[in-house]
């Protein structure tokens, strides 16, 4: 099928970044009884929830608890056993080019020869393919990403020479110079200084303003309410879905963590 | 300066030095490739697997380039896949399969080689037989160096996202499975194409060093490429002419020259190089 190039559009109170003819519908991420195994063990089994671009949720629940599976699951790395992934209507998969994955910093190859611009432009590779020639268009789509980031002093760079909050400020220039929609961070926070943490903090909401759905995994429960709208907690299987203040309550965490956090 | 011009007249020396420059030039483009994948100890392994499979397809069919060429790729496929099916059939790993295949297979081409009496041309397939290419070896070499270079040149947007991060590479939809393959695939072509220059032996010097050279100086993907190729060309030549010139073996002079080149690169690279980093530190 076709795929028209997304347009930002104004969807409720927010900019919305999805196809501009159907500005009525709401952008809605439904994950339907997905089951998902990684290495031949069942990593989750029958998640459902359902929400909207413009929100921020984090995925919260013990180590080895499946988050990172089900946001492989939802960028299309790990096939899921059962269950379905449904964006706008139509499985996830079908509009690869609007997701963004955010892999967890231990998973990236830090030394690999390419620059912070190198990096953004490479978001640019989503919408063209391999064939599609690199135009002046791009050039100032990759300009303005680095711009929003703050990294036109870091752009020539190698990508070990950064600090940890510029690092996650590089991929999530990259994702913008996808023009990617909803962006799947696994465990962006970890390992990040307190200014950084709050700046990456203050980056969530105004991405989330600009009308993109981020998903994230997340481990420290400290700081769970001021940073995430909804919260999805789950140990295998799930164990609350909802806005902050409805799921992240002593006795859920309690329940998805087998243990009083007292 | 002498040399050079011998070089230059020679219809023999003509041909050795065009083949350089194909040959240098595929293995120098690859090279970037087999440098960002981190395979180079794999690829080691499976240009010696080559040996057994050309011995047999020799022995079936008659000495001649194509029985040369698929035979070597029946070997790799065999190795390869082989490594892969015994790895995920027992308990092994398949570092630790390929290496036994590798040598039980490279052990048996060595004993065919022999009986079959074409004792000249096994130090060709071990150490280069750049003196002795016919016109079909070069317009073999100049296939491989076409094909590989237009694959990776096609898929280089999906290759380095790719090689970068697979899982990134797969949630934007790059076909990383199919990718592989065909990479693998030309890894395999050109490791026949360097085998006819510098031997299976050494060809992984050749499908290394001109990239891990660049890697020194550059933070360009681009560059690692493009660079690789032109260095793999450009300096097979020039060690080429060395070789003729003090008369040591072909093959190897490509190699150690390649390795010498890089050694300077680790040591004086003004970026990435011991002595900056020594005094950045």
């Amino acid at each position: 099928m076709e795929m028209t190039p997304p347009t930002p559009h104004l969807h409720g109170d927010h900019v919305c970044w999805g196809h501009a003819h159907e500005p009525h519908r709401p952008h809605q991420l439904a994950v339907q009884q997905l089951s998902v195994s990684y290495r031949e063990v069942r990593a989750l089994e029958d998640i459902s929830f359902q929400t909207e671009c413009g929100r921020t949720v984090a995925l919260v629940g013990p180590n080895g608890a499946g988050k990172s599976s089900l946001l492989k699951a939802m960028a299309g790395v790990i096939p899921p056993d059962a269950g379905a992934i449904i964006w706008r209507g139509q499985p996830l998969r079908a509009a690869h080019q609007e997701i963004a994955y955010l892999p967890q910093r231990g998973e990236i190859d830090w030394r690999f020869p390419i620059t912070v611009r190198g990096l953004v432009e490479m978001g640019r590779y989503a919408q063209l393919g391999n064939w599609k020639r690199f135009q002046q268009h791009d050039r100032e789509i990759v300009e303005k990403a680095l711009e929003a980031m703050e990294l036109q002093d870091l752009a020539k760079r190698q990508i070990s020479a950064l600090s940890g909050g510029q690092q996650q400020r590089t991929f999530i220039a990259r994702a913008l110079a996808q023009e990617a929609h909803v962006l799947l961070l696994d465990e962006p926070f970890t390992g990040l200084d307190t200014p950084s943490q709050e700046m990456l903090q203050r980056l969530f909401r105004s991405l989330a303003a600009e009308g993109r759905l981020l998903v994230a995994s997340h481990h420290d429960l400290s700081n769970v309410r001021e940073i995430f709208d909804e919260v999805l907690l789950v140990r295998r299987t799930q164990f609350g879905y909802g806005t902050v203040a409805e799921v992240f309550t002593e006795a859920n965490l309690a329940a998805t963590y087998q243990k009083s956090l007292s | 300066m002498n040399a050079l011009s011998a070089c230059l007249h020679d219809p023999i020396l003509q041909r050795a030095m065009l083949a350089c420059l194909l040959i240098g030039f595929a293995n120098g483009y690859v090279s970037a490739y087999v440098v960002l994948k981190k395979s180079a100890l794999k690829v080691g392994t499976i240009s010696h697997g080559l040996l057994p499979g050309i011995a047999i397809a020799v022995m079936l069919t008659g000495l001649s380039q194509w029985s040369v060429l698929l035979g070597a790729i029946a070997a790799a496929m065999f190795i390869g896949l082989g490594s892969l099916f015994m790895s995920r059939t027992s308990r092994l790993d398949q570092d630790t399969a390929l290496g036994i295949l590798y040598t039980t297979g490279f052990a048996a081409g060595l004993i065919i080689i022999r009986r079959i009496g074409i004792r000249q041309k096994l130090d060709e397939w071990l150490f280069g037989g750049l003196m002795s290419l016919s016109d079909s070896d070069l317009w073999i070499a100049f296939g491989i160096s076409v094909i590989a270079i237009l694959f990776l040149t096609a898929y280089q947007r999906s290759i380095l996202v790719m090689l970068f991060e697979p899982n990134v590479a797969m949630s934007v939809g790059v076909p990383v499975r199919w990718l592989n393959y065909g990479l693998f695939g030309v890894v395999l072509l050109v490791l026949v194409s360097s085998l006819q220059a510098v031997g299976c032996i050494l060809s992984v010097g050749l499908l290394v060093a001109p990239a891990a050279t660049i890697y020194m100086f550059s933070d360009r993907p681009a560059a690692l490429f493009y660079g690789g190729g032109l260095l793999g060309a450009l300096g097979s030549v020039i060690a080429f002419v060395i070789a003729f010139q003090t008369e040591w073996t072909a093959g190897s002079t490509i190699v150690l020259f390649f390795g010498a080149l890089f050694l300077l690169a680790y040591i004086f690279s003004p970026k990435y190089g011991l002595l900056a980093r020594r005094s950045a530190a």
